[in-house]
């Protein structure tokens, strides 16, 4: 019989083990999966996570696509490590992506410089997200209405406001109603880092926002405080840290960053608005700030994760034939194995002789 | 003609809350025992998916919503394990096992994108169903229009009346008292959790199979969290859940009704589209607005890991 014991205190090694044991139980499980589907497991293994990288722009192509993550699980974790759950990331990255391609579609044939434009829409980007955390915070603070809850009413609201949009006052007057934007000017679009890439200026802002998390969780007092509070809200409470001013930080930083993802794909890869902007970055940003531990130096190496399970995905739906949902299989199976992996955290697994 | 416009948006006000009803009761039961499964729309996704599959290949739409109930079973199972035996963050596992279940269902409905299920008839109730009005609304439905009638009343009954509803509602409240006095606490979480993610499974079935009737990825648009903030909205108590179902069903029908009509009004549809989820959010705040009526009616242990010692 197995038996779980509980370890005298958290185990600090398991706490970093337990996302590596998940990882190589969802390789496990994708390999099962793609037998299941009878396709040859070793060929799917390669197809889906050696071929997106095997050369310079697949690499570039992966940096890419966890840039929205990082910049939408970092805002989430400063909030998560003090049990603030903004669960809408998603729909603050699509209201941060309308209000900066408002912006640029203002300045359409203006002729306005670069920097101007691309300034004016990182600041509405960001704001933009804010303001959607901002519900959610408002009525937690104000009201006490559950965050995770609101939060995630609002991801539906902001699919049908972007829809709404692109049908309506966002849509290309030649595009033959289709429903989707302008192409934005070059003045709107990010600089791009590596010629012969779509590796943008975007990843900057992504890889400086992890630095500033950083500091923010480990070098600040409020950092300091939100720490506490996610470990002991008694504890927080009784050395006066307030509670109000945690739920704000948190579901604003979330906004902010989200909003800024947002804007880094319309300003990016996409170079418009469509009613797809978001390809489930907010919720999949959820799982990286978990698989990290919610820390920076984690969510970087698993946005890199994340994105690959992205980019095989769309390799699996190219070679293997099947649909690109399978990215979201791996992405909740690798969830659901970290979730149940930690328990060795806190307990070991000691093998019990059967009383006879 | 008044009488049968009323009586027909009385018909699909039942029509698109008893998903609700069915997913909500679920979970009412499971958070009555003290378990917070934030997953009911992954589970739901599951649920229509089988649903609609078994009952395409073998052209019987009640095994299909057998084959949703087990499918919605399976995944709170996986829920189950995680949080109950291995003691998982019950909001973490939640979210993860809607993830896992909304992708999971997109990636197998693939194929059934294009297919449509034939209409399944309604059960009509001789004598009832001729009654004015209320007759067509209430008494020729779909038999799970029904079915969500008993569970609610066996709910009622099982809840408050019965000896296994009141040791439920006691690992809720206190797990570890229950423990003491020798009831298994896991074991009937456990329970209680595969009960609510069947419940689900049936939910996202009645959409696939009776609803639709046909497969689309991302079908069941938020029905699952919204049946969760019901079970909050109904502060816990299967007749709120009952009325809150059907005011969030009366509302998703508005906006058909509204945009059905010959009336002159420039709203944009997704305005419309969107009452559902922002009345989800009112409801939310009206209950939450004063703090006394959550904290007293929730179950006290409500998301807690639980775990006997010794």
């Amino acid at each position: 019989m197995v038996k779980l014991e509980r370890r005298p205190e958290a185990s600090q090694l398991m706490s970093y083990a337990s996302p590596l044991i998940a990882i190589a139980l969802m390789l496990i499980g994708g390999l099962l999966l793609f037998t299941a589907l009878g396709k040859d497991p070793i060929e799917g293994f390669k197809v889906f996570f050696i071929n997106p990288i095997s050369d310079s722009y697949g690499i570039s192509e992966l940096f890419l696509k966890a840039t929205p993550l990082m910049l939408c699980a970092i805002g989430l974790a400063v909030g998560f490590r003090a049990n603030v759950w903004n669960i809408g990331a998603e729909g603050q990255l699509i209201v941060g992506a309308v209000a900066a391609s408002a912006v640029a579609l203002y300045f359409y044939e203006t002729e306005s410089s670069q920097f101007l434009v691309l300034s004016l829409m990182v600041i509405t980007g960001a704001t933009g997200g804010m303001l959607w955390a901002a519900i959610p915070a408002f009525l937690k603070t104000r009201f006490d209405t559950n965050e995770i809850l609101v939060s995630l009413m609002l991801v539906y609201v902001a699919q049908l406001l972007v829809s709404w949009l692109v049908h309506g006052p966002m849509m290309d007057p030649d595009g033959f109603n289709f429903p989707q934007s302008r192409l934005f000017e070059d003045s709107a679009l990010l600089p791009i880092l590596f010629e012969g890439t779509r590796l943008n200026l975007a990843f900057g802002f992504a890889v400086s926002a992890l630095l500033v998390g950083y500091i923010f969780m480990f070098r600040s007092f409020a950092g300091f405080q939100m720490q506490v509070a996610g470990y002991a809200k008694d504890a927080a409470r009784y050395a006066g840290f307030s509670a109000k001013r945690m739920i704000w930080i948190g579901m604003l930083s979330g906004g902010a960053m989200a909003g800024l993802a947002g804007m880094s794909e319309v300003a990016g890869p996409m170079g418009q608005i469509t009613d797809h902007v978001s390809n489930n970055y907010g919720f999949a940003a959820i799982i990286v700030a978990f698989v990290a531990r919610l820390n920076p130096v984690g969510i970087f190496f698993a946005s890199l994760l994340m994105a690959l399970l992205y980019l095989g995905g769309e390799q699996a739906q190219q070679y293997l034939a099947l649909p690109s949902s399978i990215s979201n299989v791996f992405q909740g199976m690798l969830l659901m194995f970290l979730l149940g992996s930690d328990v060795l955290i806190n307990y070991r697994v000691r093998w019990k002789e059967a009383v006879a | 003609m008044e009488t049968s416009i009323l009586s027909s948006i009385l018909f699909a006000t039942i029509v698109a809350g008893t998903p609700l009803i069915i997913v909500a009761l679920g979970q009412l039961i499971a958070e009555k025992a003290g378990v917070l499964n934030l997953g009911a729309e992954g589970m739901m996704a599951m649920g229509a998916i089988a649903g609609f599959a078994v009952t395409l290949h073998s052209g019987n739409p009640w095994l299909g919503v057998l084959a949703g109930m087990f499918a919605g079973a399976a995944m709170s199972f996986i829920f189950a394990v995680v949080v109950l035996t291995l003691m998982g963050n019950q909001v973490a596992s939640g979210l993860a096992l809607s993830i896992l279940g909304v992708g999971l269902s997109a990636f197998i409905g693939k194929p059934y994108e294009s297919e449509i299920l034939p209409t399944v008839g309604a059960l009509r109730i001789p004598l009832l169903a001729d009654l004015p009005i209320i007759g067509e609304a209430f008494f020729n439905q779909q038999a799970l229009v029904y079915f969500s009638w008993a569970l609610f009343a066996g709910m009622v009954w099982f809840l408050y009346r019965s000896r296994p509803g009141l040791v439920l509602r006691a690992i809720g409240e206190s797990p570890s008292s229950a423990h003491s006095i020798g009831y298994p606490v896991i074991r009937i979480r456990y329970l209680a959790t595969l009960f609510g993610g069947a419940m689900a499974g049936i939910g996202g079935a009645f959409l696939s199979v009776f609803y639709t009737p046909l497969w689309v990825e991302g079908m069941v648009s938020g029905r699952g969290w919204i049946a969760i903030a019901l079970v909050v909205f109904a502060t816990w108590r299967p007749f709120r859940v009952l009325v809150g179902a059907y005011l969030f069903g009366g509302v998703m029908v508005a906006q058909l009704f509204v945009q059905g009509s010959d009336l002159d009004i420039s709203i944009p549809s997704q305005l419309l589209s969107a009452l559902p989820y922002l009345a989800t959010i009112i409801v939310l705040v009206i209950i939450s607005r004063d703090r006394n009526t959550v904290r007293l009616n929730a179950p006290v242990s409500l998301g807690q890991p639980y775990r006997p010692e010794g």
